[in-house]
């Protein structure tokens, strides 16, 4: 368990993140998902982008089967995550941080506690019950909550804390878990624009320290082209474009989204290469 | 800008029946009901007045109140109040499965149809009801009393928590869930958080209930202070009669006071 912290445990075979063909029809009929495909060969930081209703948050609640997909292959370090029964899932989860808009976190636990739920795929069930945690665990949620900039919060309760603060948590209790891979949706959706980006910041530099890849899905396209090393645009349910986030151009753009004037939108990453 | 154009009066439409025609007919069907449902009950006003001076006799035969008894109508107040904190105490633990099971965001299927099933079959019945059923099983006394309001106690506690369950934000049961945890941590970790406050508060009022219907259950001869209570009254003893009912009073009044207390700590 120990010796898995550092570097991501890839298993040799295969690439970190393998979607194949990945589709799914929810009951009501709709086809939110119609046969994505793609590849995560190295530690990067992919936006996901597309318009309300594309198929974004469906694709990555597919990855960890919070939503079961209708067909295709997640694999994780060459496991395919779809065909897993429920004890084989747990150990999959396991290797998935998530992050969300919402934050999710439990309001009435302290945000040690939910810092350390981080950790519940490893531990037993009475431990965790009565909160006794082994000490290293104990010890990375001190150097977690350091590392998002929360120290002496520990003992605070989550529903004291504001939005920024929340969703730092958030992220301490994604990581808490050493995930292979991280998924988030709309990290900064609930957030005032300042935050935001201090945020996805965090979430830049954390992937990056820990050499895991991770899925943004995020709204904002400038922030996406700040933030993101690469950028797969969905658009009804398929992929409309997956290039580097420099090569989002206006005609780029009109294919993702339909037609609009997107100079504003350009203009505002230009200036922010500059302001890097 | 004028409105000479526009009406200058509005009514709401009618609620119930469409139109407003519809509802006076509604409205007039339900009096001719209701003057017909008195008519053919026989309300013999003779009799109805022969009871009033029979409660002016049973009260006077009330007063004063006989304490005399005191060791008798005391074993009776300790013995419903042991079955109401024994009941509410087992409605408690039981409560815990059955309420998880018949919540729809948690239990599987099957599960969930099998535990609403049970709790609505279980709430179909009157405490009086299950209370002659349990006199019959296993005689007279405060074991029959206990039962009925452990029963209900499981049932009506379980009905609280499922809802309260089903209430719950999911946002967290995911996050968690997310972390590859299991079933059991999901619960102890997102659900149990996030609901026991107000499940305090609910067993507290059920315990206030209880000390209340165990006054009640005691008429059928199911123990505690209303079996003293039901065997003063054929004996004639109104003013002995008169003694429990005041002690009734003071027990629920003082239970209730706790049951208040205690959830607005709560909150
Ligand atoms: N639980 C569900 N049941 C039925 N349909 C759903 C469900 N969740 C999503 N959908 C549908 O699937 C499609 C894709 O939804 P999804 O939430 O993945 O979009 P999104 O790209 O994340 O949108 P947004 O940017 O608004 O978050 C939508 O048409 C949506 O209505
Ligand atoms: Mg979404």
């Amino acid at each position: 368990m120990a010796a898995a912290r550092e570097a991501p445990a890839q298993g040799g075979a295969g690439p970190l993140l393998a979607i194949e063909g990945l589709a799914k029809v929810y009951p009501g009929g709709t086809r939110a998902l119609d046969g994505v495909s793609f590849l995560v060969d190295r530690p990067e930081v992919i936006a996901v982008i597309g318009s309300s209703g594309a198929g974004k948050s469906t694709l990555i609640r597919c990855i960890n089967r919070l939503v079961e997909p209708t067909a295709g292959r997640v694999l994780l370090g060459g496991t395919d995550i779809v065909g897993l029964g429920t004890k084989d899932l747990r150990q999959a989860r396991r290797r998935i941080g998530m992050i969300f808009q919402e934050f999710n976190l439990v309001d009435r636990l302290t945000v040690m506690e939910n810092l350390l739920s981080g950790r519940l795929g490893s531990v037993g069930f009475f431990a965790s019950w009565l909160r006794r945690y082994p000490p290293q665990d104990v010890a990375n949620a001190f150097a977690m909550l350091d590392r998002v900039g929360l120290s002496g919060l520990h003992d605070s309760r989550a529903d004291a804390l504001s939005g920024g603060q929340r969703q730092r948590v958030g992220i301490g209790r994604a990581l808490m878990q050493n995930p292979d891979l991280l998924l988030v949706d709309e990290p900064t959706a609930s957030l005032d624009p300042k935050t935001a980006r201090q945020i996805m910041r965090l979430i830049r530099a954390l992937a990056e320290e820990r050499a895991t890849p991770a899925l943004v899905n995020i709204h904002d396209v400038a922030l996406a082209q700040g933030f993101a090393d690469r950028v797969i645009g969905l658009k009804a349910g398929k992929v409309a474009f997956d290039g580097p986030s420099t090569g989002l151009t206006p005609e780029v753009l009109t294919e993702i989204y339909g037609a609009e004037d997107w100079s504003q939108t350009i203009r505002r990453e230009d200036e922010e290469e500059a302001g890097a | 800008m004028s409105t000479a154009a526009y009406p200058t009066s509005w009514r709401p439409p009618p609620a119930f029946f469409g139109t407003r025609t519809r509802q006076h007919a509604a409205v007039i069907a339900a009096l001719l009901y209701v003057v017909w449902s008195v008519s053919t009950l026989n309300v013999d006003v003779n009799r109805a007045l022969a009871g009033f001076g029979r409660a002016v006799d049973l009260f006077v035969r009330m007063v004063p109140p006989d304490f005399s008894r005191g060791e008798l109508l005391v074993r009776g107040m300790v013995e419903s109040l042991q079955m109401a904190f024994a009941a509410t105490l087992a409605g408690v633990v039981l409560s815990v499965p059955l309420g998880i099971a018949a919540a729809r965001n948690l239990a599987p299927r099957p599960v969930y149809l099998a535990a609403r099933g049970l709790i609505v079959v279980g709430r179909t019945f009157h405490e009086v009801i299950i209370a002659i059923f349990f006199v019959k099983l296993f005689g007279f006394g405060a074991v029959a009393g206990l039962l009925t309001l452990a029963f209900h106690s499981v049932i009506f506690l379980a009905k609280m928590l499922a809802e309260d369950i089903e209430n719950v934000r999911v946002g967290p049961i995911e996050a968690v869930r997310a972390t590859g945890a299991g079933f059991l941590q999901v619960v102890v970790y997102s659900v149990v958080p996030q609901v026991l406050t107000r499940s305090v508060g609910t067993a507290i009022y059920r315990l206030d209930a209880n000390v209340r219907h165990s006054t009640v259950v005691g008429i059928v001869g199911a123990g505690g202070i209303g079996q003293t209570l039901s065997a003063s009254f054929s004996r004639y003893d109104y003013d002995f009669a008169a003694a429990i009912l005041l002690c009734i009073i003071a027990l629920v009044a003082l239970g209730e006071w706790f049951s208040d207390w205690v959830r607005a700590k709560l909150r």
